[in-house]
């Protein structure tokens, strides 16, 4: 059996399992938000029955968080009101955004299963949890049983060898591997990232990658867990980490990152890949540098060192979202944060905000911005008529002095 | 599920995102008819105006791709719409719609359909006729067990059953 297959089969009290076949498998983590919270608490209310295991729901309200308006400020008091009645856990500003808090927290650790009622709740896979996004009812159903439903996916694995170039982020391997295969090419299945390149990979852009499994249409993204991976969780939660046995994949493709060049998806769709350095022509109106996708330290730290000692081309408008609270700590403490006034940049609190259009940075129509989040749909930052391009954080700094879309080696 | 559903079918192409079904703006609530009001307004202003209660959406490749929210799902069932038919399903949509008792078919009918045709759906013989074009196709069939929680209606009422 693979990695995935281990942990299925153990979640679900099986000796063995196999791709293909229909589990129900144990949740050690169940996770909701502010946008698809409510919907699962009101289902499970009118259930009228008791939370199976409450310590395992975690709702985090971090979408249209500090709230946005009324409608969204009703949503998190009521979340926040059950919460407190049926002793769950419950994060609300400023403790920052789901899928950078949670493991930062060591809320998720190696060899869970979580659910998340958010599409992008595969980023766990990076310290070797099976983490897949679901819906508000799938939510409610693991309330009342403990339990949920899968179809154990096949792996289809990513081999990444050859020599990183210097601006080669872990945003550029996974726009490039999505480019390669397509918004559905890993439809169902859950996409293993190896090879030396991961290995040397630091882990907040094995984050990234493992992100946007779901952008090629993946159930889940992982790595198998090394020592990176057992250094980054040591001392950060409470519950045991587990570390199962991998085998063989699926299916399997092999990239040579020698020579690949930092890349941008163009509107409307993340598997548009072009050279950012063939993109001049595109000027910007918005930078947006963060989210759940690039709003970790070594992200800030990569904007950082292209913003120090420049300055935002005058117009843009340059935002920087923190993942979490304490990555604005920690940004603050390392001085990228005095960089970035300095350069001219916007420091919003640690929310979603802008990367689903919600606040904070929304787009007129015909406005452009380069942006680090994970999905440039039609309307996704705003009007019907915007455009979103996303980059890597490097990318998208450069592109903000420069006021076109370009790449850091040509500033 | 009823077996047979009929409807004149409302064509789209591969890879409908949800953030088009239903915009994030609109997510600071989830009642059905309010969501339903904005139901696919990114891809087609009129879409509201042009369906008529028991349509049936008939999408290409990847349909549903995007967020786990289930605002989209729910969206479509709320403006009339009963069924929708796709070339292929992204994941979580598929799962979404299956748990609140919209009907999904897997079908190649993209191919040959255009937006107005009347076509009807079988769902025990697995097919699909286009009364229009007077074409069959074949539906993948669901395993033994979705048929449960399809024939129940959903996720949570088959928790009650």
């Amino acid at each position: 059996m693979n990695y995935i297959e281990n942990i299925l089969a153990s979640a679900s009290g099986l000796r063995s399992v196999r791709a293909g076949s229909f589990v129900e498998a144990k949740c050690d983590v169940i996770l909701m938000n502010d946008i698809t919270g409510p919907l699962a608490v009101k289902q499970f209310l009118s259930a009228g029955r008791k939370i199976k295991n409450p310590k395992s729901v975690v709702i985090v309200c971090d979408h249209f968080t500090p709230n946005k308006d009324i409608k969204s400020a009703e949503n998190v008091k009521f979340l926040r009101d059950f919460a407190k009645k049926y002793k769950v856990n419950f994060y609300e500003s400023p403790t920052g955004v789901e899928h950078v808090v949670l493991p930062e927290k060591g809320i998720v650790t190696s060899g869970d299963v979580v659910i998340g009622a958010d599409s992008h709740t595969c980023t766990y896979g990076a310290i070797g949890a099976f983490a897949t996004g679901v819906g508000s009812t799938d939510v409610t159903y693991a309330m009342l049983t403990g339990k949920i439903w899968f179809k154990i996916p096949e792996v289809f694995e990513f081999e990444y060898d050859g020599k990183r170039g210097k601006f080669v982020t872990g945003k550029d391997l996974i726009l490039y591997t999505i480019g390669k295969i397509g918004v559905n090419g890993a439809n169902y299945m859950a996409m293993k990232f190896s090879g030396s390149v991961i290995s040397q990979l630091p882990m907040d852009e094995r984050f990234t990658m493992c992100n946007m499994a779901i952008e090629a249409g993946g159930k889940a993204g992982f790595v198998v867990p090394d020592e990176k991976t057992r250094k980054y969780i040591e001392g950060r939660g409470k519950r045991k980490s587990r570390f199962f046995k991998d085998g063989e994949s699926f299916k399997k493709m092999k990239i040579n990152v020698t020579g690949l060049d930092p890349v941008v998806a163009v509107p409307h769709r993340p598997d548009k890949i072009r050279r950012a350095r063939d993109m001049n022509r595109v000027k910007i109106d918005q930078a947006v540098i963060g989210s759940c996708t690039n709003g970790r330290i070594s992200d800030f730290a990569q904007a950082a060192k292209i913003l120090k000692g420049s300055k935002v081309k005058r117009g843009i408008r340059a935002i920087i979202l923190p993942g979490s609270q304490k990555v604005y700590q920690q940004a603050l403490e390392k001085g990228y944060i005095e960089i970035f006034l300095k350069s001219g940049c916007i420091i919003a609190p640690a929310t979603c905000g802008p990367c689903l259009g919600g606040h904070m940075g929304v787009l007129a129509n015909e406005e452009v911005a380069v942006s680090t989040t994970n999905r440039n749909f039609v309307g996704r930052m705003g009007a019907t008529g915007s455009r979103v391009y996303l980059a890597s954080p490097y990318v998208a700094a450069a592109s903000a002095v420069a006021g076109r879309i370009i790449s850091p080696e040509q500033l | 599920m009823k077996n047979k559903i009929k409807g004149k079918t409302y064509v789209v192409g591969d890879s409908i995102d949800t953030d088009v079904i239903i915009p994030a703006r609109y997510l600071t609530t989830d009642k059905p008819a309010e969501l339903a009001a904005h139901c696919m307004e990114d891809l087609d202003r009129d879409f509201r105006k042009k369906i008529k209660k028991g349509d049936i959406i008939v999408a290409g490749e990847n349909f549903g791709c995007g967020s786990s929210r289930e605002h989209a799902p729910i969206a479509i069932k709320a403006s009339g719409i009963s069924a929708v038919v796709a070339k292929s399903f992204a994941r979580i949509f598929f799962r979404n719609a299956i748990n609140i008792g919209l009907p999904v078919f897997v079908s190649e009918a993209r191919n040959g359909t255009k937006t107005g045709d009347l076509i009807e759906i079988n769902v025990s013989a697995g097919e699909i006729k286009n009364l229009s074009g007077k074409k069959t196709y074949k539906t993948q069939p669901f395993p033994a067990f979705l048929k449960k929680i399809i024939s129940a209606g959903g996720l949570l009422k088959s928790l009650k059953k």
